[in-house]
């Protein structure tokens, strides 16, 4: 199969394709077809549906296949041709013309070998569809026993986008499978400058008290921890615009079976693999020394950094005020049930009776803690850890423009390597030699602009989602701490009408 | 430290000496209250001296040995005291007090610890809210978006929650924890009282004792029959003073309980409202903007 070439979309759009990444290097026979998306395309093969040109490109010949197919972009359609991948491996990107052929017009870019059924349904869906999508997260439930035993949970959607088959459907989904969602649409969608929702965090020692079948306080608050998490996860996920119309995601949310996501696993060799490029990745982080020309990047990137340390720090203080107010609803329990003691043993009457009322006021009050410490936590705390970890996601992006813009300086250095070598070439007679020199060149040459265009495209499509990660923030932030404020509001009110009946008691005592 | 936590410190600082000393302050005036309103002892030269010298009083503090000498008088004490509570009382009011006191001392003594670890963790959390209080302000300093303002808001909101929050911790230590350890004690020295009668009661009967084996014997008559009449009147006048005090003490502490509670409960109602005026306010202020 030949190796893949992609060209970044056009600027302006929100034309998003997969891509693959590493392998940007095309065989020495892809080398002329390198050169034609550098001019205008010779073709316009534009289509509202996949089908003709699916055919086209199947029957071809893969090498044939890049030389062809061109497509036009649109600038209003958030197009995305998408490819349905089956774990890490990302899928084939297509290719597109450079940026003097963009007419606002509905088509898609396609890949060669695997297109998604539903990708006709997306075509149709295309423009004013609103935003209207509700996922729950529900019913966990314990499948199996022992160590093999995982927690089900159902996920329903409610949605009268025309995207989904249906309306109202539900399927059953384990953790891992969740998981599975956030790594294929990782791989596909980091690197060029998205910003990934990430997944709740894998717990083993939640996981393995869940698993032994230990039925008790904390193994339920830990499901609930979860659950709520991975309601979120999935509503931040389809808020995207682009990757609600990933096939992955709308596999997730409607295909009754999905195919096991083993390479999430802690201990398999995908996540061995994991960890060794994670480490590679931080090394490199620190070795790639840019020069920034756009102050934006630099002035943004200061800014999550500050933002990060600052949320991390209120975090911590919040789950601090967690801590605090369960303890403080314990002790206060227990101060009820003292309380409750010394009325019986007290003799005089009327205060015997006042101490028990002060006692049940007490209790009811406990009650009241420990409710205003759930909201604590699943309001404010939550919503904290979910921006510290989104904020990983986002300076991801900006490392991988970094290596983008490295990738291309390299290229860049390489051709001029080249090109010295090609003119040191000429003076000697080695005809074939120069022939080969001047073909590497031109090969080069290609790649630098591919790589310039990779670099300009990552840019702009981090600008964008910088922007819309700004805006989500603002609006969650400004959504959930007043529905916090509200809950202090009503743990008040509460407080009041406890008081507010015991007085009479205090002073009935004579 | 900058300029701004440095003065939040202070009044931090500030307000928690004020508290401890409206604690102190009023704890005084309790014990000052309770000697002047007794009978026997609002007489005592000691306490006009208290009250009436307007220099300097120099008490001295008790030294090495006086101390040593009242750990071994509380060992003696409590060896006695269990000795002493085998024997069973005749008179049913003071048997009935006995159990009563021992088990509301003992549950005084467990509601004073529960209520000292509620008002802590209550103390915390009010911290709490004043590190994310601060947090929230930086937050909103740095932003540059809509949050700014609205984190600014709320972190005023919280700087002023947890003023209140820190006042009812500080309140219900006042109202609730103090009254609780004060009637520990209270408790605790009238069993103490008890203990006494009840040594008079042992040593007069053992005095009886005496006296009739003097006179089987026929010798120290006498001597025994006086001692026997000073057990005799000392115990009756232990027990004469010992019901009045026990029949006080009842009615004090359902005054000084009546009295605490009810403020507790004023207390905690101002400033539960006050805090859900702050709070409504301010999302007034936050939904209007929005």
């Amino acid at each position: 199969m030949a190796d893949t070439v992609r060209d970044p979309p056009p600027d302006g759009t929100d034309f998003h394709e997969l891509e693959d990444g590493e392998e940007l290097f095309p065989e020495p026979a892809a080398a002329p077809e390198e050169s034609q998306p550098a001019s205008l395309p010779a073709e316009d093969i534009s289509t509202n549906s996949n089908g003709p040109k699916q055919d086209l490109l199947f029957d071809d010949d893969p090498e044939d296949l890049f030389a062809e197919a061109t497509e036009e972009v649109s600038l209003d359609s958030p197009e995305r041709d998408v490819l349905l991948s089956d774990g890490p491996s990302p899928a084939i990107t297509p290719i597109t013309p450079p940026t003097s052929v963009i007419t606002p017009r509905i088509g898609h870019a396609h890949d060669d070998m695997f297109t998604h059924s539903s990708f006709d349904e997306i075509e149709e869906e295309e423009g004013g569809d609103s935003f209207d999508i509700h996922i729950s997260v529900s019913d966990p439930e314990k499948v199996g026993d022992g160590m093999n035993a995982y927690m089900a949970y159902k996920v329903s959607t409610k949605t009268s986008m025309l995207l989904f088959k249906q309306k109202d459907f539900s399927v059953k989904r384990r953790f891992s499978d969740f998981l599975g969602l956030h790594s294929k649409l990782a791989s596909k969608y980091l690197h060029v400058g998205y910003i990934v929702p990430p997944a709740p965090e894998k717990s083993i020692v939640g996981m393995t008290k869940v698993k032994v079948g230990k039925e008790d306080q904390s193994s339920n608050e830990f499901v609930e921890k979860r659950r709520s998490a991975l309601e979120r996860y999935l509503m931040r996920t389809v808020k995207h615009p682009i990757l609600l119309k990933d096939p992955d995601v709308l596999q997730f949310l409607e295909s009754s079976e999905l195919p096991r996501a083993v390479s999430t696993q802690a201990l398999s060799s995908a996540g061995l693999l994991r960890m060794v490029n994670k480490a590679a990745d931080a090394v490199n982080k620190m070795t790639i020394k840019m020069n920034e020309s756009d102050a934006w990047f630099e002035e943004k990137q200061q800014h999550f950094e500050n933002l990060d340390v600052q949320l991390r720090k209120l975090h911590a203080s919040v789950e601090s005020l967690v801590c605090h107010r369960k303890e403080l609803s314990v002790n206060t329990a227990q101060f009820a049930k003292s309380a409750a003691m010394l009325g019986n043993s007290e003799d005089h009457t009327a205060l015997s009776r006042a101490l028990s009322q002060l006692a049940e006021v007490e209790e009811k009050i406990d009650q009241l803690h420990q409710d205003q410490a759930n909201g604590d936590f699943y309001l404010f705390s939550e919503l904290l850890g979910d921006y510290v970890r989104l904020l990983t996601a986002v300076k991801g992006v900006f490392e991988h423009r970094m290596k983008t813009w490295q990738k291309w300086q390299d290229s860049q250095m390489l051709l001029q390597k080249k090109r010295e070598a090609e003119a040191k070439l000429q003076f000697t007679n080695k005809p074939d030699k120069l022939q080969q020199a001047k073909d590497e060149i031109k090969e080069l040459e290609g790649k630098v602009q591919q790589g310039e265009r990779d670099f300009e495209q990552i840019s702009k499509t981090i600008r964008k989602e910088v922007s819309r990660f700004e805006k989500e923030r603002v609006r969650d932030f400004k959504m959930i701490i007043v529905k916090y404020l509200e809950s202090l509001v009503l743990t008040q009110q509460q407080l009041i009408k406890y008081w507010e009946a015991f007085l009479p008691e205090a002073k009935a005592i004579s | 430290m900058t300029k701004e936590e440095f003065t939040k410190m202070k009044q931090e600082l500030e307000a928690e000496y004020l508290a401890i000393f409206k604690k102190t302050v009023a704890m005084h005036e309790v014990f000052l209250c309770r000697v002047a309103a007794h009978p026997v002892l609002r007489k005592d030269l000691n306490f006009h001296v208290f009250l009436e010298y307007n220099q300097d009083l120099s008490v001295r503090g008790k030294n090495k040995k006086e101390k040593l000498e009242d750990f071994f008088k509380n060992v003696v004490k409590s060896a006695d005291g269990v000795l002493v509570a085998g024997v069973k009382d005749v008179d049913d009011f003071f048997e009935h007090e006995k159990t009563f006191l021992l088990e509301y001392h003992n549950r005084v003594k467990d509601a004073s610890a529960k209520s000292d670890r509620m008002i802590r963790s209550h103390k915390n959390a009010a911290d709490d809210i004043n590190r994310i209080a601060s947090s929230l302000y930086t937050l909103g300093t740095q932003d540059s978006t809509d949050l700014c303002k609205f984190f600014l808001k709320v972190s005023e909101l919280f700087e002023k929650t947890r003023k209140i929050e820190a006042r009812v911790a500080a309140d219900e230590d006042l109202k609730l924890a103090d009254l609780l350890k004060y009637y520990l004690r209270e408790s605790q020295a009238a069993k103490d009282l008890l203990y006494r009668r009840s040594r008079a009661l042992v040593d007069y009967e053992n005095a009886n004792k005496a006296l009739d084996k003097a006179r089987a014997k026929n010798r120290d008559v006498l001597q025994a029959e006086t001692s026997q009449q000073l057990c005799c009147h000392k115990f009756e006048k232990i027990s004469e003073s010992a019901k009045q005090e026990l029949i006080d003490f009842k009615t004090r502490r359902v005054a000084a309980f009546r009295k605490n509670l009810v403020e507790l409960a004023e207390l905690e109602l101002k400033h539960a409202k006050g805090n859900l005026q702050l709070l409504q306010s301010c999302l007034g202020v936050l939904k209007g903007n929005t």
